[in-house]
């Protein structure tokens, strides 16, 4: 046993060989507070960069959170969308908060995305999400995320799970219920 | 001590096999070996690596009609042929989704889109849906740059093009070029993994 802190070492440092070539690192998420929110008059939503975004995404509070990344022309987040809603009101009592975060364009916030919600009626919360450096917040938001919508988040205070994934509604219950013990 | 390194590797393989999800897939890493193929172009034509006998490498981009993003960077990868092509990393352009699917992805649309944008790259149909697993693809656009080596055309950069999907002209990272002109300048690929936000392929 007397070998054991050698180990311990030569583990962290052949894993360190096999790390070199990973993600570029996102430390420049770090220490930044800055919040910038445009908000536009008569909008439905508001408009946020990561930075805006950030506190969003990580609430510290009693409540399950679930963020869903979608876009008007994404067909397979469009197909998805009800079962959000859905556990948006079935669960909303047992401390459930959906945000809908939209990857739309700006060019097609009026044209695409204001009237899709009024069609849909969408009862979740929505907000725009316009931010270009996307090798900054995509492995801010979770380092495994390739990037392809839709993606999702499930969260509670540390408990956090990502899904790179489309669900069906059973799947999306199944999932939000873990959260809900 | 010998063991006691062997143990090291195989509880440190353990170890990161253990962290792997299922969203990281089993693509190709840097330095990987990555397989070529026979693709139908937009000419009807058949389409591998191999062809292009004079190339230093490929600028592989799996890429399709509609998705916005795919659609934003159209210019831009055009641009990245114009560029490289004569220089020895040709664009090849590989469509992933199931037409099915995405009936605005199949080859009459892609040709059409082609034609329309003139583009001057293969634009390639991954029929079946084979190709773009084994790259570990799983959005459009989705680059890997690979460069042709004795022991077959190694994966040097995987990732974004730039760091502006919106506006070409507000791009302050070039990844794909600067990794392509690493490559021929014979140095080190600097940034060899980068994250792009794109379209799920449509399986």
């Amino acid at each position: 046993m007397k070998y054991m802190p050698l180990l311990v070492l030569m583990i962290f440092m052949s894993c360190k060989n096999e790390s070199t070539t990973t993600e570029v690192a996102d430390s420049e998420t770090e220490g930044k507070e800055v919040k910038e929110e445009k908000v536009i008059p008569n909008r439905k939503f508001k408009i946020y960069d990561y930075d805006g975004l950030e506190p969003l995404i990580n609430k510290v509070d009693d409540k399950v959170h679930v963020v869903n990344f979608w876009a008007t022309w994404c067909a397979p987040c469009v197909k998805e969308l009800p079962y959000f809603e859905n556990i948006n009101a079935k669960y909303k009592e047992d401390g459930v908060e959906v945000l809908l975060v939209s990857l739309d364009f700006p060019k097609d916030y009026d044209s695409k995305l204001i009237p899709f919600i009024e069609k849909h009626q969408l009862q979740s919360k929505v907000v725009a999400f316009d931010d270009t450096d996307q090798n900054r917040w995509v492995p801010a938001i979770n380092k495994d995320w390739s990037g392809a919508l839709p993606a999702t988040i499930i969260y509670k205070g540390d408990k956090r799970h990502f899904y790179e994934k489309s669900f069906t509604k059973e799947e999306l219950e199944t999932e939000l219920k873990q959260f809900l013990k | 001590m010998k063991n006691l390194k062997l143990l090291a590797v195989v509880l440190c393989v353990f170890t990161l096999s253990a962290f792997t999800t299922i969203t990281d897939g089993d693509g190709y890493k840097v330095g990987d070996v990555a397989t070529d193929f026979s693709l139908e172009n937009i000419d009807g034509k058949m389409v591998s690596l191999a062809d292009y006998k004079d190339a230093k490498g490929y600028i592989v981009i799996f890429t399709c009609n509609t998705c916005p993003y795919a659609v934003a960077y159209e210019d831009r990868i055009e641009a990245l042929n114009k560029k490289y092509a004569d220089k020895g990393y040709p664009v090849i352009a590989i469509m992933p989704n199931n037409t099915d699917v995405k009936p605005g992805d199949n080859m009459e649309a892609m040709q059409a889109r082609a034609k329309e944008k003139g583009f001057t790259f293969p634009y390639l149909m991954d029929k079946g849906q084979k190709i773009y697993p084994q790259y570990g693809a799983t959005k459009t656009p989705h680059v890997y740059v690979l460069e042709k080596t004795k022991k077959g055309n190694v994966v040097k950069y995987i990732g974004a093009i730039d760091n502006n999907y919106k506006d070409a002209a507000a791009v302050t990272e070039t990844y794909t070029e600067d990794a392509v002109d690493a490559l021929l300048n014979g140095g080190e690929v600097k940034t060899k993994t980068t994250k792009a936000i794109g379209c799920s392929i449509k399986v």
